[in-house]
C-alpha cells in the first residue's frame, strides 16, 4: 500500500536536460550515415556506367569532331531510310505489345486463380525461357519456322499447304519471336496485380446482380489496369530497343532502330549519327512511358 | 411480408470432410437469425450456399416457396455484407452503393437519389463522394451495409460483418444493426462466432457444429435450456460439475441431486454452473451444495475468478463477486461452499 501511494504522486519535472537525448540523437545520426553508406556503391555505379555514358551520348550527337555545336546528325534522321525504320520499330513494338496483352492476360488470370501447386507449375513454365539465352531461343524459332523447318514440314505433310510458307526472315517471324521473348515481362507484373485483387470483390459484384461478364468488366478489369499498363509499358519499351531477335528472324528485311544504331557504328564508324539515333530512342521511350502514365491516371484513377 | 426461407437437408462434402451434414432450417419472414458456431463448424459454408457462392452436393433452399438453390448468385436478389466489406476500390462511396441499382437498369437520377437515401439510413450521407480508401473500418462497414440493402432485397446476409472492428465500435454497431433490422423488417441471416453478439442481436440462433445443426432456439432458451454440454459451453460463461447416474438416481459428489426437470439419460450428466445462478450462502428451499477449496483467487476488477478444487479432486473456474455474494474476500487455501437452487439446476449430457 505504501509503495502504491508514493507512485501515485505526480513526478516532479527534472531541471536537468531531457533523459538520454544526446545518445539518442547520436544513434539516429549513425543510422542515417549507415543507410547512406549502404546505397553509396550502387549510386556510384549508376553514376559511372549510366549517367556519364548517356551524357557522353548527348555530347557526341550534338558536337562534331572539332567540338562545335551542330545539328547535322539530327538533320540526317529526316531521311526516308531513317523515318521508315523509325515507324517499323514502333509498328513492330505496338503489334508485339498487343499480342502479349491478348495472350498474356488469360495466362496471368489462370495463374492467379489456380491452386498454389498449379500456379507454381504455370509460373515455372512462364519463367523457363528466362533461363535460356535470347540467342538460343531465337535460333530455336529459326529451326521451327524456316522453309524446311518443323512447322512448314507439318503443314505440308498434313496437306494444309502445298509449298512452304514464309514464316521467318520477315516481319511475321520477327513478331513471333519477339512476342515469345516478351510474354514473361507482361505476365509477371500483371500476375502481381491480379493476386492483389480481393476475391470477395467478384462475389460482391455477383451479389449486387452482375453477370460474370459484367463483374469482370466493371469490377475485376479496372483493378488490373495498373499491372497491365506496367507490363505493356515494359514490353513496348523493351521492343523499341530490341536487337538480337529482329536481326536473326527479320533476315535483313525488318530494319529496326537498334539495328540502325548498330550499323552506324560497326559499318560506318559514325558515332555521332548513332548517338543521335540513341538520343531520339531515349526521348521517344520517355514520351511513351509518360503517355502511359497519363492514360493510367485517367483510366485506373480512384474513380 | 415475404422473405421466408426453408433450408432442407443441405449436404456439402470436401473429400471425406463433411462441411454440411444434412442441415435443415426454417427462417420466418422478417426474422433475424444468427448462425453461430466455432470456426470450421460449417456456418460460413451454409451462408455461402444461401448466397450461391458454394454449390452443395444436395439439398434444397426455398425462398417463399420457390427453389432457389439452382439459381446463379447474380439472380438471387440477396443483399450481402462481407467480412472484408468487399467495397469496390475504384468507385466512390456513392457509386458503390448505386452499383446494384445500375445493374437493375434504374434511371440515373433515381440511382443517386436512392443511393443517397440508403447512405442516410446508415448515417454516411455526408461522405457520399469520398473514395473508399479514405474511409475507416466502421465507415466501410456502413457503406457495405448500404450497398447490401439499397435495392431492398427480401433477405440480407451478413458474414461476420463486425469482426474487424474494435470492441467499442462493434458493440455500438450491434445495437445499430438491430435497430435497423427492426426498422426495415428484412429477413436477416447473420454469421458470427461471437456468442455474445448472437445473444444481443438475434430473434433465433442456430448453433452449428461439425456441419450439423445442434440447437435452433431463441437466445433465452439457448442460454437457460441448452440441449447438450457443447451448447452450454459455447454460450455464456459456464462450468460443469460431474453428476453420477446410477439406476436412475443422480448424485453429485455422493449427495443426491435436486432438479426440476427429470433426467432421462442413463449416461453421465453434467450440472451447469453459471456464475450469476450460484448462491454463496445457503438459500431457502432445496438446493445442491458443493464444498470446495480455493486454489487461487484472481482479482479481475468487478469480480474474482476463483480456481476451485472440488471434492473429487477436479477443478472448476467460477466467477464470484464477494460484495454482492455477501462473503469475505476469498484467498488461497480457504474452504468455500456454493449452492445451486433446484430451479436453477440445469443438467446436460455430453463428452467432457
Amino acid at each position: 500500500m505504501i509503495a502504491e501511494t508514493s507512485l501515485s504522486v505526480t513526478p516532479r519535472r527534472s531541471p536537468r536536460r531531457p533523459l538520454n537525448a544526446q545518445t539518442l540523437r547520436v544513434q539516429a545520426r549513425r543510422e542515417r550515415l549507415g543507410r547512406i553508406g549502404l546505397t553509396l556503391p550502387g549510386s556510384i555505379l549508376i553514376c559511372v556506367v549510366l549517367l556519364i555514358p548517356v551524357g557522353w551520348l548527348f555530347y557526341l550527337s550534338a558536337f562534331d569532331a572539332a567540338g562545335n555545336l551542330t545539328w547535322a546528325n539530327y538533320e540526317r534522321l529526316g531521311r526516308s531510310l531513317y523515318l521508315r525504320s523509325f515507324f517499323t520499330t514502333f509498328r513492330v513494338a505496338g503489334i508485339v505489345t498487343l499480342l502479349t496483352v491478348l495472350m498474356g492476360y488469360p495466362v496471368a488470370y489462370m495463374m492467379s486463380h489456380a491452386r498454389p501447386r498449379m500456379a507454381t507449375v504455370i509460373l515455372v513454365a512462364v519463367m523457363l525461357p528466362f533461363w535460356t539465352s535470347v540467342l538460343v531461343r531465337t535460333y530455336a524459332w529459326l529451326v521451327l519456322l524456316q522453309r524446311t523447318g518443323l512447322v512448314n514440314g507439318w503443314l505440308q505433310s498434313l496437306g494444309l499447304t502445298n509449298e512452304p510458307l514464309a514464316l521467318v526472315h520477315n516481319e511475321l517471324g520477327t513478331i513471333i519471336g519477339m512476342t515469345h521473348v516478351m510474354l514473361p515481362f507482361l505476365i509477371l507484373p500483371l500476375y502481381a496485380s491480379m493476386k492483389a485483387v480481393d476475391p470477395a470483390l467478384m462475389k460482391a459484384a455477383a451479389n449486387c446482380g452482375a453477370t460474370p461478364a459484367q463483374a469482370f468488366r466493371q469490377v475485376y478489369f479496372p483493378q488490373t489496369i495498373a499491372g497491365l499498363g506496367a507490363g505493356a509499358g515494359l514490353v513496348f519499351v523493351l521492343c523499341l530497343g530490341f536487337f538480337v531477335t529482329p536481326v536473326l528472324l527479320g533476315g535483313g528485311r525488318v530494319y529496326m532502330w537498334a539495328m540502325q544504331i548498330g550499323d552506324n557504328i560497326s559499318l560506318y564508324g559514325n558515332w555521332g549519327s548513332a548517338s543521335a539515333l540513341g538520343v531520339v530512342l531515349v526521348l521517344a521511350t520517355g514520351l511513351v512511358l509518360f503517355a502511359i502514365r497519363i492514360l493510367l491516371k485517367l483510366a485506373g484513377g480512384p474513380r | 411480408m415475404d422473405g421466408q426461407v426453408a433450408i432442407r437437408e443441405v449436404q456439402k462434402n470436401y473429400g471425406s470432410f463433411k462441411a454440411l451434414d444434412g442441415v435443415s432450417l426454417d427462417i420466418e419472414p422478417g426474422e433475424f437469425v444468427t448462425l453461430l458456431g466455432p470456426s470450421g463448424s460449417g456456418k460460413t459454408t451454409l451462408l455461402n450456399v444461401l448466397a450461391g457462392f458454394t454449390r452443395p452436393d444436395s439439398g434444397s433452399v426455398k425462398m417463399d416457396g420457390v427453389e432457389f438453390l439452382t439459381l446463379p448468385p447474380h439472380k438471387r436478389d440477396l443483399g450481402m455484407v462481407f467480412q472484408s466489406y468487399a467495397l469496390f476500390p475504384h468507385m466512390s462511396v456513392l457509386k458503390n452503393v448505386g452499383y446494384p441499382l445500375k445493374l437493375r437498369k434504374v434511371a440515373k437520377g433515381e440511382i443517386d437519389r436512392r443511393a443517397r437515401a440508403a447512405l442516410d439510413v446508415v448515417k454516411m450521407g455526408h461522405l457520399a463522394d469520398r473514395d473508399i480508401g479514405a474511409l475507416s473500418g466502421g465507415q466501410r462497414q456502413r457503406v457495405a451495409l448500404a450497398r447490401a440493402m439499397v435495392f431492398e432485397p427480401k433477405i440480407l446476409l451478413m458474414d461476420e460483418p463486425l469482426s474487424a472492428l474494435d470492441k467499442n465500435l462493434r458493440e455500438h454497431m450491434q445495437i445499430e444493426l438491430k435497430r435497423l433490422h427492426d426498422q426495415l423488417g428484412t429477413t436477416t441471416v447473420y454469421v458470427t462466432h461471437d456468442q455474445r453478439e448472437a445473444l444481443t442481436m438475434s430473434d433465433r440462433i442456430a448453433v452449428i457444429n461439425n456441419g450439423t445443426l445442434v440447437q435452433y432456439d431463441t437466445p433465452s432458451r439457448l442460454y437457460d435450456h441448452p440441449v447438450n454440454r457443447f451448447v452450454a459451453e459455447f454460450i455464456g460463461e459456464s462450468g460443469f460439475l460431474p453428476v453420477e447416474v446410477r439406476e436412475g438416481r443422480l448424485t453429485l459428489f455422493g449427495e443426491p441431486v435436486v432438479s426440476r426437470d427429470p433426467w432421462r439419460g442413463d449416461t453421465r450428466a453434467w450440472m451447469l454452473v453459471r456464475p450469476e445462478k450460484l448462491a454463496w450462502r445457503e438459500p431457502e428451499g432445496p438446493a445442491n451444495r458443493v464444498d470446495a477449496t480455493v486454489c487461487e483467487a484472481i482479482y479481475q476488477g468487478d469480480s474474482f475468478l476463483l480456481d476451485l478444487v472440488l471434492p473429487d479432486g477436479g477443478t472448476i473456474d467460477v466467477r464470484c463477486n464477494p460484495h454482492t455474494a455477501n462473503i469475505a474476500i476469498p484467498s488461497s487455501g480457504d474452504k468455500i461452499s456454493f449452492w445451486i437452487s433446484r430451479d436453477n439446476t440445469v443438467l446436460v449430457e455430453g463428452e467432457a
